[in-house]
């Protein structure tokens, strides 16, 4: 295996496996996304039939939070005892480091989606007519959101105010993916009458950008802590 | 016991460390203003000061982690200027920083934490030694496989001691070592840092203890200790700058 793969799966496999061990996913981040779910479809149960037309949106709506806490979480456990430093001493790769943590993010959002979608079946009777698209989109937007995440998840571990900072930076940013997926997800649900393939590429492209960026500008951020 | 990772150092020059009238600022606070210091490969140089003297800086000016703001610096042959520059790593990775912060995952045990810092360096299992770093600290087998999170205060410091010693550093950087440690913990870490010395690595020790880096022990082990190593010296911080004792 190529030495930054190495890498990669060593950063990548330390934050699961506290992730396992701390369940902070199981316990925390789960109940929470479920939670919003259902408080939505609590909120429009008058009408079951918009609650199956807005369940992409709720769906990703639910995602994104998730993913904030599943991001400030990521970099809250480098920041706990000045672990950051471990990294600028070591002779790893910066984009390494930033693989890994985008990759054990992006590990728990495809979770965290599992979980979900499996509630958009259950709690608003939604019906699956594309299952590739709807996989596809799913993957492709917890690329792009992990990327992302990990990206200014580092940003905002610098600074004094990162827990209310992380959502002002993260959300705008994440507009695309949110309108992209949710897009796709309509299509795949058939519940809008749009090419949901076509947005696909809006989200690989999202995802390609962000995961390029991060490897090349990581470095820099990780040093200016 | 001899920690195996010592075995094989092997350091082509005599300056582990060159400081020149070093400034650093945090914020708009000079920490360190106009620091010179010389620290030859197996030497132990203790550092002591007052309550923000600058030691802490000192030592994170010699590990790379805060910027020269003004003056020259070189560590390990290389130039502290361009220390923070993405890439640096590769001379940051043969220093050994131990800070008030344990840096370790509460979450994974002791042993995984050791491994982990090693893997972070590139470093091989065998050629580390990361459970004879462990024993070597006299951290009992059984805690080896325990989450670090539900270790005392001074077992971790033991861990994370452990976590600086796998890395191999031909500089050592150490802020306070001995704290939370009880005396045989001190024994063991003193023992580390001599046999570090002796195998040609640098060591700055910042201590508040009165008999210096090998305080932690008896006279009658001090006089020992000290008489093995000709090369211990100890310098004072005021007012950011060095003061030789």
């Amino acid at each position: 295996m190529p030495a930054s793969l190495r890498l990669t799966a060593l950063v990548a496999s330390k934050d699961l496996r506290i992730e396992l061990r701390s369940r902070v996913l199981l316990n925390h981040v789960l109940p929470f996304a479920v939670l919003v779910l259902i408080l939505f479809g609590f909120a429009l149960d008058a009408d079951s039939e918009a609650l199956r037309s807005f369940a992409p949106g709720l769906f990703w709506v639910a995602v994104l939070l998730a993913a904030l806490l599943a991001v400030g979480r990521s970099f809250a456990l480098e920041r706990a005892d000045g672990a950051l430093d471990s990294f600028r001493l070591s002779d790893i790769s910066p984009a390494a480091v930033f693989a890994g943590k985008a990759l054990a993010i992006f590990v728990q959002l495809a979770a965290v989606e599992a979980v979900l979608g499996a509630g958009i079946f259950i709690f608003y009777g939604a019906s699956l007519e594309k299952p590739g698209l709807l996989v596809a989109a799913g993957l492709l937007a917890a690329a792009g959101i992990a990327s992302a995440g990990t990206l200014y998840g580092v940003v905002a571990s610098q600074l004094a105010v990162r827990e209310t900072i992380l959502p002002l930076l993260l959300l705008p940013v994440l507009a695309p993916v949110l309108i992209g997926a949710t897009r796709a997800f309509g299509d795949a649900f058939g519940t809008v009458a749009v090419n949901g393939w076509s947005w696909l590429g809006l989200l690989g492209a999202f995802a390609l950008v962000y995961a390029t960026f991060g490897a090349l500008v990581f470095g820099h951020l990780l040093e200016e802590g | 016991m001899a920690f195996a990772g010592f075995d094989s150092l092997n350091f082509a020059m005599d300056h582990a460390v060159s400081l020149r009238s070093a400034v650093v600022l945090l914020g708009r606070f000079p920490a360190l203003s106009g620091a010179d210091l010389s620290v030859e490969r197996g030497e132990i140089v203790t550092v002591r000061g007052a309550n923000g003297a600058g030691k802490t800086t000192l030592l994170r000016l010699c590990a790379g982690l805060v910027r020269l703001y003004r003056g020259e610096g070189e560590v390990l042959g290389s130039s502290l200027a361009d220390a923070r520059a993405a890439g640096a790593g590769s001379w940051r990775r043969r220093v050994g920083f131990l800070g008030h912060e344990t840096r370790l995952y509460g979450d994974l045990t002791a042993k995984e934490n050791v491994e982990f810092a090693r893997a972070l360096c590139g470093l091989g299992r065998r050629e580390s030694g990361d459970e004879s770093a462990l024993e070597q600290l006299e951290l009992p087998t059984r805690l080896h496989h325990e989450r670090v999170s539900r270790l005392s205060a001074g077992q971790q410091r033991r861990v994370a001691f452990a976590c600086v010693m796998v890395r191999r550093p031909e500089l050592w950087l150490l802020d306070e070592p001995h704290a939370s440690l009880d005396t045989e913990g001190r024994k063991c870490i003193d023992g580390v840092i001599a046999e570090a010395a002796v195998a040609g690595a640098a060591v700055i020790v910042v201590t508040h203890e009165q008999g210096g880096v090998f305080g932690g022990v008896s006279a009658e082990t001090q006089a020992r200790s000290l008489s093995s190593f000709p090369n211990l010296r100890n310098v004072a911080l005021a007012g950011g700058r060095v003061v030789e004792c």
